[in-house]
């Protein structure tokens, strides 16, 4: 297990360089390539990408969940630095190690887009919620399903006592992701690693469970690390932002800056192409051209290059952007940005 | 405010060029049809594609078994009774020391223990039987076509042969399990065929329908499964007559088998056809005007064909067995009908097994010809939806 | 004024569930998917359908398309000729004829695409199969659709895997387009896209409707699509009609709590107005429509619920210049969303 220093002491989660490969049949997919982020303890960091981004990837890849053909071929996941702000080096781990269990679960739970995959249709949500309870406290089997029904009332679940002894089919929508929500923070883990839980959900619904998020962690002061690629959820839940792009972090600032400060092109342009609810009925949007490439086709230089608005030729398509600290923490990646100190200078 | 909107103009523009996008160079994954994609799933499947090869040639063996086997099969010859194979050596020399390849092999003679009146055979190495390719014969025919020729036999056709030895009767071994093949392997897909116009016309009409039809056919299909398959397709085919041909015989068995066959997949074609009807491309069809047949044969029936071939190809092999195992009990075809099942009929007893291992060349050619197309349907199958 | 060109009245779709069998008989419950619907729509008018999930809207769309047969009800359709034809009642040549008015978009570009058949073959079908154009003449005209709606015209002889959600509910925007409709039912049509590929086709849709005179029933169920494409909006809750008026004034001043709960629900993308909003957070789960709550089905999650929700159906009735289904619609005074916008400033 190696042991890296933390660059901030009160950060839980440092991503630096993070690179995750798929090796398929026709060619590698650079699915996540060089993605940096921290989220400090207490906060809520979103992650927020078109579908394609690599965001789920990148989430496997924290909890050491990668799968074949998928590979972790770089950088480090560095979590939970001691008082002497040492960090261990998740990326170093085997995924299966006794080591990744003890946290994964305990340590960092993780709630899914699609709580049927995750929920077995064999064991009851009690079953299920035990285990998860037991992995953090030894206690008896009567204190068990009581915490576990708590866990369940806490989530706002309507009759935990009988829902215990159900199955994940049996309950609708919303409630199977606040049962998955209880799941996790059952082991009441230091983070939570939330993959588009609200995606497949109804507005009403969803705006329950991000008042539930949120509640929980003013309550419990966990961290969370939010992936969407809404970003009227981010807006709603977020303290800071990354913003991915074919497997990058593009930007990553608090998120009021991110909102109303951006300083990638792609950050300005999302937020440009979303249709508003305060609009003028036939407003037009401004789209943004073309899609993103195929992960095969990635551009030259700048990936974004083709798409963005304020592209410049000779530049843009012949150098890859470095992040670029562009007031303190706040960085993104392109070329036309300077650094906070020199552009003070000048 | 950072989310003030673009000039439209300059939107507008955006968005058009931005439509058309660059021209992509097309790729051949573009424009390939499902059978092409299928083709390519599947050629990544070795062991499925060899066993494709394998079933290939088998087929090819069965379609020419004459010109294949040395001999007739039923040609009989005392003095090789329950006798072994006969070595076949390969040398670069010619009798008259010219380069070349060269088969050969040894006749064999018999000496009788005079104690247990047990027969053990020698090779005489004075006797040579000089082997070839393309060896003349007597005049047969086959397919309709007059030959004298065989693929691989001796040069002199008056000379014995026995590669896999011979049968209580002195009949090649070898040559029956080539000529069973015709019978063995076309059982299979004649029970398949029939099973495939019945299931695919109920299953169908079961899963088009639906309502009441669906009804009927399920109940039908259900009654058909409760009966247990080994003592029915033993009682229906222990009512042959023995009295009709072996013609009658063949086709009567092939139709016992696919009786039970065609349930299954009945119920293959009801599910893919349920499943499609309430597909967003089937409704669409319906809005584009298309009449039922067409939305039936140009939408659905394409989407599910491929996994009805890779269930006949599974369904084979079943038969095959079947057959084997009808045959074997004596009930299924009876001599002089060859088939592997047949052939197998002889080696039934404990005596063979110790003296006579060879008669086992049918069970063998039954077991390789069964895994080659369970191998072959498995690769179909996991190909059959490329889309996946 | 515009003259109308479709008129739903009293429409139901009841689902039976599980079906008459051989051997049963009885009287089986049923999901009562649309229910008793009653609206217009103008010709030249996009009118958008919202609601959550299993309120019934897609159950309506192919109602209206004849894709299923309806319970009950009238759809009074006027046609290009100026004769009136009720929906429900056409069958054969007459109802292949006004399919080729009214067209669907369908909400999931990979299920309403065969992967089998190729572009040229997708987009060409309607006209094939009603003899319009045949070989050359019918490439030409995909031709022309495929860049009418963006795509480049050599991708004729591709297949739908080769595209991308957003290229491939273009593609089904062509098909919709191939028999130059009157009145198009987009289902979601935008729902499964991302942002920016959201914000393209919203706008090829508006470009497509000012260019071919397009009348839209728009079903989704983000309100901010819908308050940027639709001239009014119908809102529905578990199977029945709650509200219709112009999106404007819906927007501003909703009349049935219902709206106003999906309005404060809608994350919007500022975080300066997380604490300035006033939020209705909705109690229990959406009713079954299998048997749906007594009087006003909305009762047990309604804040304003008295003792009449309990016991009467509310009828969809005019208020303020629209239509609201609630006993209390004169008397609530409902927030919409402009008074967030004003917060921000
Ligand atoms: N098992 C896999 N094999 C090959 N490529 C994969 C696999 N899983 C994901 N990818 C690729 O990784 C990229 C990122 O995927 P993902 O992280 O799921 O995106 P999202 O941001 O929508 O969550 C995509 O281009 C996808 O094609
Ligand atoms: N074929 C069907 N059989 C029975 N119930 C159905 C069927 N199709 C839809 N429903 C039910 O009808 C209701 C409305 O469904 P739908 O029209 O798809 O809603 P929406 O499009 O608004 O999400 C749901 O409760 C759904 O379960
Ligand atoms: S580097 Fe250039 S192309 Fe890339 S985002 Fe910045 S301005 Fe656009
Ligand atoms: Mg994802
Ligand atoms: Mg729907």
């Amino acid at each position: 297990m190696r042991q890296i220093p933390m660059r901030e002491p009160d950060t839980l989660l440092e991503v630096r360089d993070l690179a995750t490969h798929f090796f398929t049949d026709e060619g590698v997919v650079r699915a996540v390539d060089g993605a940096s982020f921290d989220i400090p303890r207490g906060k809520t960091l979103c992650i927020v990408g078109e579908s394609g981004s690599g965001k789920s990837v990148m989430a496997r890849a924290v909890m050491g969940l990668t799968r074949a053909p998928g590979r972790v071929v770089g950088g480090s996941v560095l979590w939970c630095p001691d008082q002497d702000g040492q960090a261990t080096d998740l990326a170093t781990l085997h995924g299966n190690s006794r080591a990744y269990r003890a946290i994964r679960g305990p340590e960092i739970g993780m709630i899914f887009q699609e709580p049927m995959a995750a929920l077995s249709p064999v064991h009851t949500i009690g079953t299920q919620l035990a285990e998860s309870v037991r992995s953090r406290h030894a206690v008896s089997k009567r204190e068990t399903r009581e915490r576990g029904i708590e866990a369940l009332a806490r989530v706002g679940i309507p009759e935990p006592a009988a829902r215990y002894d159900q199955y994940g089919f049996e309950l609708s929508g919303g409630m199977r992701q606040r049962a998955m929500i209880a799941m996790a923070l059952a082991a009441e883990p230091k983070l939570l690693i939330a993959d588009e839980p609200t995606t497949a959900l109804d507005v009403t619904t969803q705006a329950g469970i991000l008042d539930l998020i949120l509640d929980l962690q003013s309550e419990t002061g966990m961290t969370v690390m939010f992936i969407t690629h809404d970003l009227g959820v981010v807006a709603e839940i977020a303290d800071s932002v990354a913003v991915m792009y074919l497997g990058r972090v593009v930007e990553h600032a608090d998120v009021d800056t991110a909102f109303h400060a951006p300083a990638h092109p792609y950050t300005e342009a999302l937020l440009r192409a979303l249709p508003s609810i305060h609009a003028k009925t036939g407003e037009r949007l401004a789209a943004i051209p073309g899609m993103v490439p195929h992960p095969f086709a990635r551009p030259a230089g700048c990936a974004f290059h083709p798409r963005c608005h304020r592209f410049r030729p000779g530049l843009c398509e012949t150098r890859e952007p470095e992040n670029v600290p562009v007031a303190p923490g706040h960085g993104a990646r392109c070329l036309l940005l300077k650094p906070a100190r020199k552009a003070a200078a000048e | 405010m950072s989310r003030a909107r673009t000039d439209p103009a300059t939107a507008e523009q955006a968005a058009a060029s931005a439509a058309l996008g660059a021209p992509v160079a097309p790729t051949r994954v573009h424009v390939a049809g499902q059978w092409r994609l299928m083709w390519w799933k599947f050629r990544k499947h070795r062991l499925a594609l060899w066993s494709g090869v394998l079933v290939l040639l088998i087929y090819v063996v069965a379609l020419f078994a004459p010109f294949v086997a040395p001999k007739d099969p039923n040609d009989y010859a005392s003095a090789y009774l329950y006798a072994p194979p006969m070595p076949v050596e390969v040398s670069l020399r010619g009798p008259q020391g010219e380069f070349g390849l060269f088969f050969k092999s040894y006749e064999l003679t018999a000496t009788t223990d005079p104690l247990t009146l047990e027969k053990t055979y020698v090779i005489n190495r004075d006797a040579l039987v000089p082997l070839g390719f393309f060896a003349p014969t007597e005049p047969y025919s086959m397919l309709g076509l007059p030959m004298n020729r065989v693929l691989f036999g001796p040069v002199n056709y008056e000379q014995p042969f026995y590669l896999l030895g011979a049968d209580r009767l002195g009949r090649d071994v070898y040559s029956r399990v080539i000529h069973g093949t015709r019978v063995s392997m076309t059982v299979g897909l004649v029970g398949v065929l029939i099973s495939l116009v019945l299931g695919i016309v109920l299953g169908g009409i079961s899963g088009y329908f639906g309502g009441f039809v669906d009804d009927a056919v399920q109940r039908t299909i259900e009654f058909l499964k409760s009966i247990p398959t080994i003592p029915l397709w033993m009682g229906l085919a222990a009512a042959i007559p023995t009295v009709w041909s072996p013609i009658a015989v063949y086709f009567m068995v092939t139709v016992i088998l696919s009786l039970v066959g065609w349930t299954g997949l009945a119920r293959e074609v009801r599910g893919r056809f349920m499943a499609l009807k309430s597909e967003d491309f089937v409704t669409a069809a319906r809005l584009d005007g298309c009449s039922e047949m067409r939305i039936v044969l140009r939408h659905m029936v394409p989407s599910f064909a491929s996994h009805i071939i890779a269930t006949l190809t599974l369904a084979i092999p079943t038969m095959i067995l079947a057959e084997t195992a009808l045959s074997f009990l004596g009930i299924g075809l009876r001599p002089p009908v060859v088939s592997w099942g047949v052939l197998l009929q002889e080696a039934q007893n404990i005596r063979t097994i110790a003296t006579a291992p060879w008669l086992f060349a049918p069970g063998v050619a039954v077991v390789v010809s069964v895994l080659a197309l369970n191998f072959l349907g498995d690769g179909l199958r996991d190909a059959a939806d490329p889309y996946a | 004024m515009t003259e109308m060109l479709l008129e739903i009245r009293d429409l139901c779709k009841h689902y039976p569930l599980g079906g008459p069998g051989l051997l049963r008989r009885r009287a089986v419950p049923v999901v009562r998917a649309v229910d008793r619907v009653s609206f217009d729509i103008a010709e030249g008018e996009t009118l958008s359908l919202v609601g959550e999930s299993g309120c019934g809207k897609t159950t309506l769309g192919k109602t209206i398309m004849r894709a299923h047969p309806a319970t009950s009800g009238e759809m009074r359709y006027r046609r290009a000729d100026g004769s009136i034809v009720d929906l429900g009642r056409l069958d054969g040549a007459a109802l292949k004829a006004a399919h080729r008015e009214i067209r669907m978009i369908f909400q999931d570009p990979n299920g309403s695409l065969n992967p089998r058949l190729s572009v040229r073959d997708i987009v060409g079908e309607p006209l094939r199969v009603r003899r319009i154009a045949q070989g050359a003449a019918l490439e030409k005209r995909v031709a022309e659709l495929l860049e009418k709606v963006g795509l480049r015209p050599e991708y004729l002889h591709r297949y739908p895997h080769a595209f991308s959600g957003g290229e491939r509910q273009r593609i089904g925007i062509a098909r919709a387009l191939a028999l130059d409709p009157r009145l198009v039912v987009a289902d979601e049509a935008v729902s499964a896209l991302d942002v920016s590929i959201q914000a393209q086709t919203l706008n090829l849709l508006s470009d497509l409707k000012s260019e071919f005179g397009l009348t839209f029933l728009f079903i989704a169920h983000d309100l901010s699509v819908v308050r940027h494409i639709s001239d009014r909006v119908a809102v529905m809750y578990v199977g029945r009609m709650v509200e219709l008026a112009k999106t404007e004034a819906l927007f501003t001043r909703p009349r049935h709590p219902y709206t106003e709960a999906l309005m404060s629900s809608v994350p919007i993308p500022d975080p300066r107005l997380r604490r300035a909003r006033k939020r209705i957070r909705l109690a229990g789960e959406v009713a079954s429509p299998i048997n749906s709550p007594s009087g006003c089905a909305f009762h047990p999650r309604c804040p304003y619920a008295t003792e009449i929700c309990v016991r009467d159906v509310p009828q969809l009735r005019p208020t303020g210049g629209g239509l609201a289904a609630c006993h209390h619609a004169e008397t609530l005074e409902l927030a919409g969303v402009s008074h967030i916008a004003e917060g921000a400033e």
